[in-house]
This record gives structure tokens, sequence and C-alpha cells, in this order.
């Protein structure tokens, strides 16, 4: 069966490239990176390689980059690292946002039950965090400000730059989770002026159990794991070096993608997938169409649908689509970022979202369009919801 | 080998529906499995009286993980669809509301009328799915001469559920498989061995799946407070059948008709539940003998075997699940209404409980007791 994988939000296959500059690093150039002799010093030369290259993609010092576990790691080395537990009350405040991933929304919440303040921002009706909304949240005892660059469900780009700049005047903490606009946009960490930003490599073509968080200089933060002094004694534990060559690669061709224009490329394939169901099924729409949004994603809703059977009945057929969020059980709940928005839970429930990466053709959108419009049909023909309310529209 | 189609199957972790699995791929049928989330066990988890840590029966974690390694062990695809919002609408809610009304409530049927049969079966049709298989015991077949599918009794009696199946519609039971009802449990965990199933001794499940180590008053008060509802207060009189007052209870809720332990009452002979007066919050007790009555009604019907009730018709009828079916006579008693006249009384008659119709191993329909 023909499979076509648009779903590269969630993951994306590790590109051939990077894949070959890794597997040097398991059997062959297996050292530690502390290790004085050849072996120790072949691997640490491949690390800070890698962390130059990451440090050029997002347009800060090599010494700035952390390398961490994944995007998670890095949302809570930044928060934990940043916010002070603890403290006599009020304590820390922390300001964030009603759409983030969880991995910032649980830290947050974490912070709450340990006695620091939070303050979500909500977002406007295109999944936007209003900047007025951040700078009228600001408080004395304000630490930090974590919102993030594009989320994952919309792909709406945050306006982290206002953020920024707003962080810079009230002079608080700014960490941006850019793990869903690495390699979608480009990212200049002095243009954010953001003091942390988070970037996980499965998200760009490197493999799962790497990633990387930029702290800008002189922002001290307290580690997580303790052990060993490795990365300047931010994050304790021998490298992941396999992974961290394999994120400097990747790293290398998300720039070299950008010079080529693929980014262009990729967002005419998204907008023609995106268009071409809206103009073939009825009470369909894109959410957040009217801001931008990284040039991957596209967030349909399709009215009268449970999103759940539509990803289901797509899998069954060879297309690879999500919806919502995924429970520790697999299920799928209703999606915070789109109730966010406003979206009736109905509404939010009926989305479906649809996520390119590089190695999508033109021929994978074509064969999405095929799938698509007459799985809706079929679905619906078979929804009371639908049929009773067919002829409104 | 019968032909080659698609069919869902409701996998709940457990030996039976896996069986299921196990067979229909091995018959060469594209075999889809789906496992309902239902119930979020951490809700309660924690809460007085309620377990700190959960190992429900039913959506727990460690049941999907079987169904999925199942699933991964005879290669079909997988997937677990959320449904918590309608089972806590259609069947927890109810559930509560019921034993707060002085009635003893029976979650599966109300699962298996709104939740595996409606909404799971919609989702196997949307996904090309004619047809959703599942591990029940009980026989599905088409009657040539009645022209309508029959719910039969399956082949190991001490299995039965169609008692929780009576609720089935026609274009229900079109719709559905019960590749169990011709086995005995050995023989399902014989043939789970055979696929090569690590669950094959997996033990059954017995409580309510989404009441952690079955103690129903705990769950009421552990969501009412969830809800941020107080407990109405159902306490009241203990009377007896006559209506003398004999003491106090603490809540309708604490009650079910047959109940003889737990009364608070000392008296000279025991003394049993005989009727729980929702309106009046009044327990009846009274002797065993006040136990035993002749005549129930039914209401929300559903039929089966016929299409209605035209004339009054000899059935055997089971009142709970562990009960043995009892002769009696049916006949329609008002619109959407079925009076019961048994042959001998019967014991502890519940309200809330289903009265289901038997000729002999086909289920002719059954009712909820008024």
């Amino acid at each position: 069966m023909r499979r076509v994988y648009l779903d590269n939000n969630a993951t994306t296959p590790v590109l051939p490239a990077v894949f070959e500059a890794m597997q040097a690093h398991f059997a062959e150039h297996f050292g530690n990176a502390s290790s004085m002799h050849h072996h120790g010093q072949e691997t640490r030369a491949a690390v800070e390689r890698a962390r130059e290259s990451v440090s050029a993609l997002l347009g800060c010092r090599a010494s700035e980059i952390v390398f961490t576990s994944g995007g998670t790691e890095g949302d809570n080395l930044a928060i934990f690292g940043l916010v002070r537990l603890g403290l006599a009350p009020p304590g820390d405040h922390v300001i964030s946002s009603t759409i983030e991933h969880h991995a910032v929304l649980n830290s947050c919440k974490q912070l709450e039950s340990s006695g620091c303040e939070v303050t979500y921002v909500p977002v406007d009706g295109q999944g936007r965090v209003d900047p007025d909304g951040v700078r009228r949240a600001l408080r004395k005892n304000t630490r930090l400000i974590t919102v993030m660059m594009a989320n994952n469900e919309t792909g709406v780009l945050q306006p982290v730059e206002e953020i920024g700049k707003i962080a810079a005047e009230a002079d608080v903490y700014f960490h941006t989770d850019a793990v869903q606009a690495t390699g979608k946009v480009p990212i200049e960490v002095k243009r954010i002026g953001c003091d942390l930003l988070s970037i996980s490599g499965h998200k760009m073509n490197a493999p799962q159990g790497v990633g990387a968080l930029y702290v800008r200089k002189g922002t001290i933060l307290r580690p997580m794991l303790y052990g060993g002094s490795h990365e300047r004694s931010r994050r304790a534990g021998t490298e992941n070096v396999p992974g961290i060559v394999a994120l400097g690669k990747a790293a290398e061709l998300a720039r070299e993608a950008f010079s080529r224009g693929d980014l262009e490329r990729m967002g005419g394939l998204r907008n023609r997938l995106e268009q071409t169901i809206v103009d073939q099924v009825d009470a369909a729409g894109v959410n957040s169409l009217g801001t931008p949004r990284v040039p991957n994603t596209s967030s349909i809703y399709f009215d009268c649908i449970e999103g759940e059977a539509l990803t289901i009945a797509l899998d069954l057929k060879g297309l690879a689509v999500s919806t919502g969020a995924a429970c520790s059980s697999g299920a799928i709940e209703p999606s915070h970022v789109l109730t966010a928005m406003g979206l009736s839970p109905e509404r939010a429930r009926g989305s479906l979202r649809f996520s390119l990466g590089k190695q999508n053709t033109a021929e994978d959108v074509d064969f999405a369009l095929t799938l698509v419009p007459s799985t809706v049909a079929r679905l619906r023909e078979l929804s009371p919801i639908y049929n009773k309310t067919a002829a409104s529209y | 080998m019968s032909q080659t189609r698609t069919i869902a199957i409701a996998m709940s972790g457990g030996v039976d529906s896996s069986t299921v699995a196990a067979m229909l791929r091995a018959e060469g049928h594209n075999v889809v499995g789906l496992t309902m989330q239902l119930w979020n066990q951490r809700r309660l988890a924690g809460q007085e009286g309620m377990p700190e840590s959960v190992q429900g029966r039913c959506c727990s974690l460690d049941d999907v993980y079987d169904a999925r390694r199942v699933a991964e062990t005879i290669g079909i695809p997988y997937y677990v669809v959320n449904h918590e919002d309608r089972f806590e609408r259609d069947v927890v809610r109810p559930f509560v509301e019921q034993y707060l009304s002085g009635r003893t409530p029976i979650p599966c049927s109300l699962c298996n009328n709104h939740l595996k049969f409606d909404q799971l079966l919609i989702v196997a049709q949307q996904i090309g799915a004619d047809t959703l298989a599942t591990g029940h015991y009980a026989r599905v077949e088409f009657d040539d001469k009645r022209g309508r599918w029959l719910l039969k009794r399956p082949a190991d009696h001490s299995k039965d559920q169609t008692y929780f199946l009576f609720g089935l519609t026609q274009e229900q039971l079109s719709r559905t498989l019960f590749p169990l009802g011709g086995m005995t449990k050995p023989e399902v965990r014989e043939r789970a061995r055979l696929h090569g199933l690590a669950l094959a001794e997996k033990p059954d499940s017995q409580e309510i799946c989404f009441v952690p180590g079955g103690d129903y008053k705990n769950f009421i008060d552990a969501y009412l407070a969830e809800q941020g509802d107080a407990l109405p207060d159902t306490a009241g009189e203990l009377v007896t059948s006559s209506g003398e007052v004999v003491g106090e209870h603490t809540g309708i809720h604490n009650f079910t008709v047959g109940q003889r332990k737990g009364l608070g009452i000392a008296t000279g002979s025991p003394l049993y539940v005989i009727q729980i007066k929702g309106d009046a919050r009044q327990v009846v007790v009274g002797k065993q003998e006040e136990l035993y009555a002749r005549i129930l009604r039914t209401r929300r019907v559903n039929l089966i075997a016929v299409k209605d009730l035209t004339e009054p018709m000899r059935v055997a009828v089971k009142i709970r699940h562990r009960h043995e079916p009892a002769p009696a006579l049916i006949e329609k008693s008002g619109e959407d209404e079925i009076l019961v006249s048994f042959d001998e009384p019967q014991r502890a008659i519940t309200p809330g409980q289903a009265a289901v119709f038997y000729d002999h191993d086909i289920v002719v329909g059954g009712g909820w007791i008024a």
C-alpha cells in the first residue's frame, strides 16, 4: 500500500545525509567527548562542529548552545532553571500563553503547585497571542515570559519580536519554544530578543532524543541534572554524540534549504493542499488562515466530522495526518489550542492537521487530495448531525 | 473460510476480545482493533474513599497496553478512540442519578446501548468496516421466517451476556458479530494460547469498569464532589411495609432491594430491604417473605425477536444478571410498557435493573424494571 506521511509536526524522517553523518559516531568514532585521548578529541571536535552549526542556524555564539535530549527538556531547563521556587510570597511570577505545548503548560502547572504564579495570556480568533496582553500581565515579581514561536497545531507564528521588546523593557527573562519554527522560518535570536530558545532535533530531520537550548550569554541557569561538567555545567551527562552530530548536520541542511527557497516551495504545496480541500469540501475551512503561519502546517476543520474517525479512515488508506493531542492511552482529546482560539469543541474535534516535510512531493499532495474529500463525504453520509444540517450549507 | 471483509473489533485488552481479534485475523479478514477510552481513571483518584493510584479494569493504561500488544502480535492496525464525553453523559451520570433516586442501575447495558453498539459502531462504519465484532458471549443470527435479527443465548450459559444486550436494535444486531457465541471460556483461553497471545491466562473482570474496587458509594461521593455538587440529602426513615418507623438511614443510595446487612436495626428475625421509596426517602424493610412478588412492570422496552407484542406471550424472564430465567406471561400494558406476571413469586425485584424475556435461547426483548 502506498503510504504518504503528512504529520511532520509530530516527527520527521531523518534525512539520508543526516543519517550518514551520525552513523560514523556509533562504532567508528565512538569516543567520549570528555576523554583526553585521540578518541575523545575526535568526538569533542564533532560535538563542537555541531554546536557551531546549530549556533549558525539560530544566529548566536556556539557557547550559547546547550545540547539537550529534546524540546521538552529544553523547555523544562529554561523554566525551572530560571524561576525560583520556595521564595517568600508572592514568589516569582511567570507569563505564558494558553496555546503552549504541554512541555511548557505542564511545567507552568508544576510551578503553580510550588507556589509560583502564572498568567496564561489568551489568543485571538486566529490563535495569535496579543503582545499587549503580555504587557498587561507584567507584574513587579514577573521573572519569566515563555511564549512559543510557532504553534504546533495551527502553525501560527507568534509575535515573539514584540514580546522580546516588552521583556527587555521590563527587564524580564524571555524564553521561546521554537520547536515548531526551527527549519521552517529563519530564526535570529538577537532579533527576537529572547534569552532562551528551545529546539528539537526530530522536528527538523534529525533523530528523536536530541535538542538544544539557546542560553544567552550571562544567563545563569540552575541545572536540572547534576553530574559532570558537561555543557559548561548546564547539563550534566555524557553527550548523545550521534544525535548531536545529526542535529548539527540537520541545522546545516536547514540553512541550505532556506537559501535554495525550499520553504517557499513547501508553502506552495501546503497552499494548494488546503485551497483544494476547502474548494472541494462543503463546510470546511482553514484555521488561522488570516495570520502568518509557518509554511508547512495546515489546520483544517470539517464540520460534522469526528477528526478521530477521519484520521483512522485516512490512515487505513495510507495517509498519515493528525488531530488534537494524544493522551496517555493514545486516545485524542479536543485540542486546547483550537478551543483557546474560540473554536467550538465540535469544530475542534473535527479539525485535522496536515504538516508537510522536506521529503514530501507534489505527488504526495495529489495523493492526499484523492483521499480527503471522498473520505470526508463518506463519513458525513454516516453522520446524523450532518444530514440534519446539510440543508443549511 | 468465509468471504474477506473489513471487521472492526471492540478490544478491551481482555482475553475474550483479544481472541476474537486473533480468530478473525486468522480467517483472513481485514481486521481493525478499536478500544474506547471511556473514563479517565485519574479523575477521581486520591479523593476520599477512592484509591490513590488507579488499577481500574476499564480504560486503564494496562488494558490499552495489553490490547495494543495483541494487535501488534497478530498484525492488525489498532486505534484508541475517545468517547469520554458520551460515556459520562450516557452512563456515569445516569448511574449516579439512579442510585440517588433509590434505584439499582446497570451501567453495562447503558454502555452497550449508547457507546459500544452506537458510537463505536459508527466509528467502525466510518472507517470502512460494516461490522463490529465483540468478545461478548451471545449469538446473533438472521431468522428468515421472522425476517428479523435474533439475539440468542450462547452455548456456554454460565457466561451468558445477553442480559446486558437486550437493548440492541435490529440495525445494531445486523452489524454485529459475536464470534465466541459457540465457545466455552476454557475453549477461548485455549484458542488464545494457540494464537500465541500472552494474555491467555489474564483473569476475568467482574466489577463495574469505572468504579475502582467496586465501591460505588465512594464513587458517587467522589464524583459529586468533583462536579462541585453536594451529595443530596437522601437520609430518611427505615419503615416496615405497614408504615411503622423502625429506624433511620443515612441515604437511600446505600441500599439495594434484597440487602440484609448494614441496616443498623437489631431485631429477632432477619430484616431485608424490600423497597426503596425514592420520593419519600424511605427504605422499607421486612421479612424474607415480603421480598417476593409475582408482578413487575418494565418501561423503555426493546423488542428483538418480534416487532410488537400484540398478544400475551409465555416466556422466561430474567430480572438480574445472576438470575435463572423464570416462567412468566408478558403482555403490553401501555405505550412502551410491558407487564410481567411470573408463575411463581420472584425474590428481590429491583427497580433500575432490567427484565429480559427469553423464549428458550432466543431473547424476545426486555425493558427496565419500573
